[in-house]
């Protein structure tokens, strides 16, 4: 481009015209191929988004299931008597198999904490594969390396592992939903851990919901144009761009050490040991509720300023007040664009990690949370530390609790969609 | 005339009695004023919570430079950060929250930008309403999923392009990639409103003087949308600087002052997450130092969204 304009500043009078047009239809096909080429460049860099979410979602999901040589202490076979195999065989006819190869003492103990009378046949089986075989996990692959390179991957065993066994494993199942956490990847569960995100949102929406509504109406229907409310208004923006760490930090200083005798539940009499101090549910609740409040604001706002003035108007002339007018007209005009935008704000607090693991959520608990003062481990306080430990199996789970998390939060944004489809329209 | 005579005796008395009895003064109803009472406070928490925000930081902060082996100057200058020895030297963190942000911006803004152009420029509807909604999708991983991400996938494709040797297994690189993919929703859907926000008129004026469709987006539409781009640009930087799980997870352990990205250097969030994530007490330096660290963390990130909104405030002004 440049060059021609230095030429036309040499060109003079009628030769300008024509050096002008010479050079101007020179340059069309390239001036067009340099857009064609563009064009192509910006629809490549579009896919990149698309290509990356595909590419994760297959990574997580390769993760999810494959190969597993396991290293049995005693291999489940010798145990089984005649033809039957162990996994057939009824409580009673495994409750001696359990009793001959575990301590006297770890028999008891397991007595204890269940009579054998009151198991399942399931409950019994896996107490024989847990106490008895202690299978070991030595190596995993992923799914496309087990359908692709079976081959490989079995000469390897034998090679290497020459006591383990290759077992294909689906790492997400129903065990693994239902148990509750475990040090052991075989026997890991996220069922604590969901009960803990489900107990947190259900705070979260319990606070955020009529406080995050209630600002949103003060600000839309009764604020006057005054110092103080531009102030609410800037500091809600601003405060939406805060990094969730830093109301993590606030969490840990607010709620876990001063108010401490409420959040633990001291105070109202639930001084219970097990929960550590005022790392509570409770804790994790407000401090998200504080993190998502603003976008539940933000949302409310932009719903409500889109019901029409006539509609308020009309309200008022029929002689209603302020409060009748926004509780019969613009609350239930404007409550699916509000529900959407809580909805989508509390499935942002599902996710969270960092203010939960700065507050102090629990690392390892293996019992489920009872009540608010309980302590708590979520999802995504899972995953972390399944990701970083770097064992074989527990990428495997971590992958696993990720596809539960998705598919919960697929769930959550479903519900928002069809929220918006549905009764998004009937408002213009 | 009927009509006159019908309303002719309509006892003026009668009307003047009626509007005695009406009260026309404002009717005080007290669970309105009690409601209005609630909304209110539900307005003024924020400011309670940026309150309690700024407070408790600094609170905590303050203590930590009470500490005999901590100083300001020593905070802000230091380029050691071993708590152990009593050496807290914030540019290790802050190094390594530079480059990551700096590696996320260079993969998030060219292909932000290019996302932008393509969907406000180029794109059929039909094109929008798939490349818009998987955007969105994007934006709404959690972050610790990318971090998974991060670690499993990006880090092993790595060192097989570039070899075990460079790449470790822990480093800044891989976590500032996919921070870059984390932030490109949000540059490419802000930037995407500021070239949308463009007058068509400049558009047309463009096309009128002979200009291809390229030259209209990049020397027409994208400068007049410069500041809503410099908008965006301001708000992803933020957000890289405070996220937390993606390079708590990929890039690795202990502060390290190093330029190298494959290099395993922790990030001041990274080194809030993994202390508070171990066993700690309060009232220790530990403890505080971490609050001094989250107070310098809050005023960039502030500073930075202020100024995103104040250009944003700016270029609506010029075209509303």
């Amino acid at each position: 481009m440049s060059e021609p304009n230095k030429s036309n500043e040499r060109a003079t009078g009628l030769s300008q015209v024509t050096s002008n047009q010479v050079l101007f239809q020179n340059n069309l096909p390239g001036r067009h191929r340099r857009g064609k080429v563009l064009g192509v460049v910006f629809l490549a860099s579009t896919v990149v988004g698309i290509i990356v979410l595909s590419v994760l979602l297959i990574k997580i999901f390769n993760d999810t299931m494959g190969f597993a040589a396991l290293e049995y202490k005693q291999h489940p076979d010798t145990l089984a008597s005649g033809d039957k195999p162990l996994n057939e065989m009824t409580c009673a006819e495994l409750l001696p198999i359990l009793q001959g190869n575990v301590s006297a003492n770890r028999f008891r103990t397991l007595e204890r904490e269940k009579p054998f009378l009151d198991r399942s046949q399931k409950e019994c089986y896996k107490l024989v594969i847990f106490e008895v075989t202690e299978p070991v996990i030595k190596e995993t692959w992923s799914l496309f390396a087990s359908l692709f390179r079976s081959k490989q991957i079995k000469a390897t065993v034998t090679e290497k592992y020459p006591n383990a066994e290759l077992t294909f494993k689906f790492w997400i199942n129903q065990d693994f939903v239902t148990s509750p956490q475990s040090d052991d990847p075989l026997q890991a569960g996220i069922r604590t851990a969901i009960l803990g995100s489900l107990y947190i949102i259900a705070i979260v929406t319990l606070i955020a919901l009529p406080i995050g509504v209630g600002a949103a109406i003060y600000l839309e229907e009764y604020a006057t144009q005054s110092r103080l409310n531009r102030i609410i208004q800037t500091n809600i923006n601003n405060l939406a761009g805060v990094p969730s760490i830093i109301y993590g930090m606030l969490g840990l200083a607010l709620f876990v050490r001063a108010l401490e005798p409420i959040i633990s539940g001291s105070v109202f009499g639930f001084s219970d040991p097990t929960t550590a101090n005022g790392r509570t549910i409770l804790a994790a609740g407000l401090t998200l509720s504080l993190l998502i409040l603003p976008i539940v604001i933000i949302n409310g706002q932009e719903a409500i300023r889109a019901v029409p003035n006539s509609i308020r108007e009309a309200s008022y002339g029929m002689g209603a007040t302020k409060w009748q007018t926004v509780w019969s007209h613009v609350l239930p005009y404007s409550l699916p664009g509000i529900l959407t935008g809580l909805i989508l704000s509390v499935s942002r607090a599902f996710g969270e990690t960092a203010p939960l693991v700065v507050i102090g959520a629990a690392t390892f608990i293996t019992f489920d949370p009872e009540n608010i003062f309980s302590k708590f481990t979520t999802i995504p306080i899972q995953i972390y530390q399944w990701t970083s430990r770097p064992q074989d199996g527990y990428r495997n789970i971590a992958a696993a609790a990720i596809i539960v998390l998705l598919i919960l939060l697929l769930a959550l944004n479903t519900v928002a969609v069809l929220l918006r489809n549905r009764y998004g329209r009937r408002m213009i | 005339m009927a009509n006159e005579a019908n309303l002719a005796p309509f006892p003026a008395e009668a009307a003047e009695s009626t509007l005695r009895g009406l009260n026309l003064k404002k009717k005080v109803r007290p669970h309105e004023v009690l409601i209005q009472g609630f909304l209110f406070l539900s307005g003024i928490i924020s400011i309670f919570t940026t309150i309690g925000i700024v407070f408790f930081l600094s609170e905590e902060a303050l203590r930590f430079f009470t500490y005999p082996e901590v100083s300001l100057l020593g905070f802000l200058t230091g380029i050691k950060w071993q708590p152990q020895i009593g050496q807290f030297g914030i540019l290790p963190l802050l190094n390594a929250t530079l480059l990551s942000s700096t590696i996320a911006m260079l993969v998030a803004l060219p292909l932000g930008l290019c996302v932008a152009i393509y969907l406000s420029e180029y794109a059929t509807p039909k094109m929008r309403n798939i490349i818009k909604p998987s955007l969105e999708i994007l934006a709404g991983i959690p972050t610790i999923v990318l971090g998974y991400f991060a670690l499993t996938f990006v880090t092993p494709m790595l060192q097989s392009l570039l070899g075990k040797s460079t790449v470790q297994i822990y480093n800044v690189f891989s976590a500032g990639l996919v921070m870059g993919i984390l932030i490109l929703p949000l540059i490419s859907s802000m930037t995407e409103d500021a070239l949308s926000a463009v007058p068509n008129s400049l558009r047309e004026g463009a096309y009128g003087l002979g200009g291809t469709k390229l030259e209209v987006a990049t020397q027409i539409v994208v400068p007049a949308a410069l500041s809503g781009i410099a908008a965006a640009v301001i708000l992803g930087i933020s957000r890289a600087v405070g996220e937390a799980m993606i390079v708590a997870i990929a890039a690795g352990a202990g502060p390290r002052l190093t330029l190298n990205p494959f290099q395993p250097a922790e990030t001041m969030t990274g080194h809030i997450v993994r202390i508070s994530g171990g066993d700690l007490s309060f009232d220790s330096v530990d403890y505080n130092s971490l609050f001094a660290i989250a107070l310098l963390l809050f005023f960039v990130t502030l500073i930075l969204n202020l100024l995103s909104q104040r250009i944003i405030q700016h270029f609506r002004e010029v075209y509303e």
